[in-house]
């Protein structure tokens, strides 16, 4: 228990930290200002919720092989976690788009496909509460996770083909590209501790998931009496 | 081989029932062009308007009637658990899915093909010399289509609010689908029409990748 | 007459357990079944007998445990025929085309014949052109196990075969499986109690709540079996 509290408390930590970083250290950008530093906690999150999907992605592989709850219950955690860190992604985008560029939103192919990849595992969400049977639940939204995952690549593709054919604004350049030694750093290090956020989102999540599943079966055992 | 034989066998079963009773095809037929209609109060239907807003709206319509027509895919299956004496039955379980993409992406082809000339007309488009290409196109998305709405079907089968959930779960996973097969054919309605291969080549990777994907993981589906 | 199937198989359930969630639906399941023995298996609703029958039919895959099969039947389930509470053919198509359809799926040697076969065995020749949609409950039980049947299976799994059937097809059927008991034909069938059915088996079973309590062969044990089954 101790641990868990201590590990919160060290992934805080490193957010103020991250966040103090990326005003006080990081220097100013020459042509947007100020609004450019939300750029350090959008793309360390994005990185963070793609890494998320990754692990959902394999604990779904390994739930369909092994058929161990456990794997399930990382699955959906990876999901929620993910889906949290790119609302996040999708809200802060715009509050950077609107100053710099005028516009609240535009299509391009990054914005476009990382959409769809919120829709998908909102849906792989949905899925799951409207199965009733868990071992039904786990596999049917396991299977639909590994198909949601194999998707995102190929929309990202298709997108990006379509956007040669219709060019629109690109909000955002590459993470480190144009970026300056200092500002490579600290947004490296903004990366590493929203890892370390979703890192403990997760492992209490997961610890949530492990206690709903003991309490429905001491209840079963119970009512079984 | 036997997967491709049973597959075969399958496919027989399911399009002579559909042709005895016609009832998926002219319920499917009939939403389609209700969608278009609809759809074009919402633009002004001039001859360029038509040309670029035209195809993703076409395109639009069979992804929703897909989305309906895919639902008693599996639903028929659960009536008297013939889907159990298919189990049963074939060596394979992929000839089972095998069996029901043919036959979906033939219906959607078939509902595709008989509304090409309506929205013409309806339109002003025309396209003739293209048509190889369209061919081509409608039967490379209506095949990724069918083999990620067949694997759906599946899932939603087994789920609450059916209905709902297979068009809630198709959509979003088919977007590579209406983003591509939109623009290419744009590409063959436009006065001087062109051909996308590299669109043709996605919707084929789609295809590929998908169906690979479903043989790899079917018979979990399909598990009890 | 029904023709003797190709060879005789037996079924063991080696700790089998079925889980749906929390609920054991199958559990910690040990059965040896010999070919050609005649099992009843007995027990209340939601015992486990469907689920048990099933699995065999390896419609259903164990959370835990494995079943196997003896008597060198390398694709088992080419072997089996399962008739279930549903009746598993298509109401749009007519017996025979179910017949034919499924014949040509277990690539069987001449399809047709072998259903004509089969429904003038089940006494549907002349309605053979019929929608099963059009059929009383009795028939169209006959019809799943004309396709049951259909490739001379050596194992035939029968779950509550009599639930809606008239006298008269109640007796046709104690008689079919009568003589297909009598070919050699390992046979399972789930019963809800003491009936002409049970009277044909060799041994009976007792499932409840998903575990085995009970397992006697004929003798004096027999009747109590049913009877303890409180149907």
């Amino acid at each position: 228990m101790m641990k868990r509290v201590l590990f919160g408390v060290v992934a805080i930590g490193l957010v103020a930290c991250a966040a103090y970083a990326s005003f006080y250290i990081a220097p100013e950008e020459r042509t947007m200002g100020a609004i450019q530093k939300i750029f350090y906690f959008h793309a360390s999150t994005a990185w963070a919720g793609e890494t998320t999907f990754f692990v959902c992605f394999l604990a779904n592989l390994l739930y369909i092989w092994k058929r161990q709850p456990q794997f399930d219950w990382l699955g959906v955690t990876c999901a929620e976690v993910g889906v949290a860190c790119i609302t996040v992604v999708l809200i802060t985008g715009p509050i950077w788009a609107k100053p710099v560029w005028g516009i609240w939103w535009t299509w391009d192919a990054r914005l476009t496909s990382t959409f769809v990849l919120w829709i998908l595992y909102i849906c792989y969400l949905l899925l799951r509460t409207l199965v009733d049977e868990p071992d039904r639940r786990a596999l049917l939204s396991a299977l639909f996770g590994v198909f949601a995952f194999i998707d995102v690549p190929i929309v990202f593709g298709a997108i990006r083909w379509w956007r040669t054919q219709h060019p629109a604004p690109v909000i955002m350049g590459g993470p480190g590209s144009g970026l300056e030694p200092t500002m490579k750093a600290v947004f490296f290090f903004n990366v590493a501790v929203m890892h370390v956020l979703a890192a403990f989102l997760i492992m209490e999540r997961y610890s949530l998931e492990k206690t709903k599943h003991d309490v429905e079966l001491l209840q079963h055992q119970a009512e079984a009496r | 081989m036997a997967l491709l034989s049973n597959a075969a066998v399958l496919l027989g079963k399911e399009v002579r029932t559909e042709f005895r009773s016609r009832e998926l095809l002219s319920t499917t037929i009939v939403f389609v062009l209700i969608v278009v209609v609809v759809f074009s109060f919402t633009f002004d239907p001039t001859t360029n308007e038509s040309r670029r807003f035209g195809p993703g709206l076409l395109w639009m319509a069979f992804l929703f009637a897909a989305s309906l027509m895919l639902q008693p895919c599996f639903l028929r299956e659960q009536v008297n658990d013939t889907l159990g004496a298919l189990r049963l039955a074939v060596s394979d379980p992929f000839a089972i899915f095998l069996a029901k993409i043919c036959a979906n992406t033939l219906f959607l082809l078939l509902t595709e093909l008989l509304m090409l000339p309506v929205f013409a007309a309806l339109f002003n488009v025309s396209f003739g010399a293209q048509l190889p290409g369209i061919l081509l196109t409608f039967l490379l998305g209506s095949l990724g289509i069918s083999v990620v709405g067949t694997a759906l079907a599946v899932i939603s089968a087994q789920a609450r609010m059916r209905e709902l959930l297979l068009p809630l779960l198709l959509l979003p996973l088919l977007t590579p689908i209406l983003v591509v097969s939109t623009e290419v054919t744009i590409g063959l309605m436009q006065p001087e029409p062109y051909m996308e291969w590299k669109g043709i080549g996605l919707m084929a990777g789609f295809d590929v990748v998908f169906l690979t994907v479903l043989w790899l993981f079917g018979e979990y589906l399909l598990e009890e | 007459m029904p023709a003797a199937p190709v060879r005789s198989i037996g079924l063991q359930f080696d700790k089998v357990d079925k889980r749906y969630g929390a609920v054991y639906a199958l559990r910690d399941l040990t059965l040896n079944i010999a070919a050609g023995e005649c099992v009843a298996v007995v027990g209340r609703n939601g015992s486990g007998k469907t689920t048990l029958l099933r699995a065999a039919a390896q419609l259903v895959r164990p959370s835990r445990g494995s079943i196997a099969f003896s008597g060198g039947a390398e694709d088992a389930k080419a072997a089996i025929g399962f008739v279930a509470h549903a009746t598993m053919v298509y109401d749009e198509l007519t017996a025979e085309e179910n017949l034919v359809f499924f014949a040509r799926l277990q690539e069987l040697a001449e399809p047709k014949t072998r259903a004509d076969e089969l429904l003038r065995e089940v006494g549907l020749h002349d309605r053979k052109d019929s929608l099963v949609r059009t059929f009383s409950r009795g028939m169209r039980q006959r019809v799943a196990i004309a396709r049951a049947l259909l490739a001379q299976p050596s194992l035939l799994l029968f779950d509550e075969p009599a639930t809606g059937l008239d006298a008269e097809s109640n007796l046709w059927l104690t008689e079919h499986l009568r003589k297909l008991r009598d070919t050699g034909c390992t046979i399972l069938m789930s019963l809800h109690g003491d009936s002409e059915l049970a009277r044909l088996a060799t041994r009976a079973i007792r499932l409840e709540g998903g575990g085995l309590i009970a397992d006697t062969r004929r003798g004096a044990m027999f009747q109590s079996i049913f009877a303890a089954a409180g149907c």
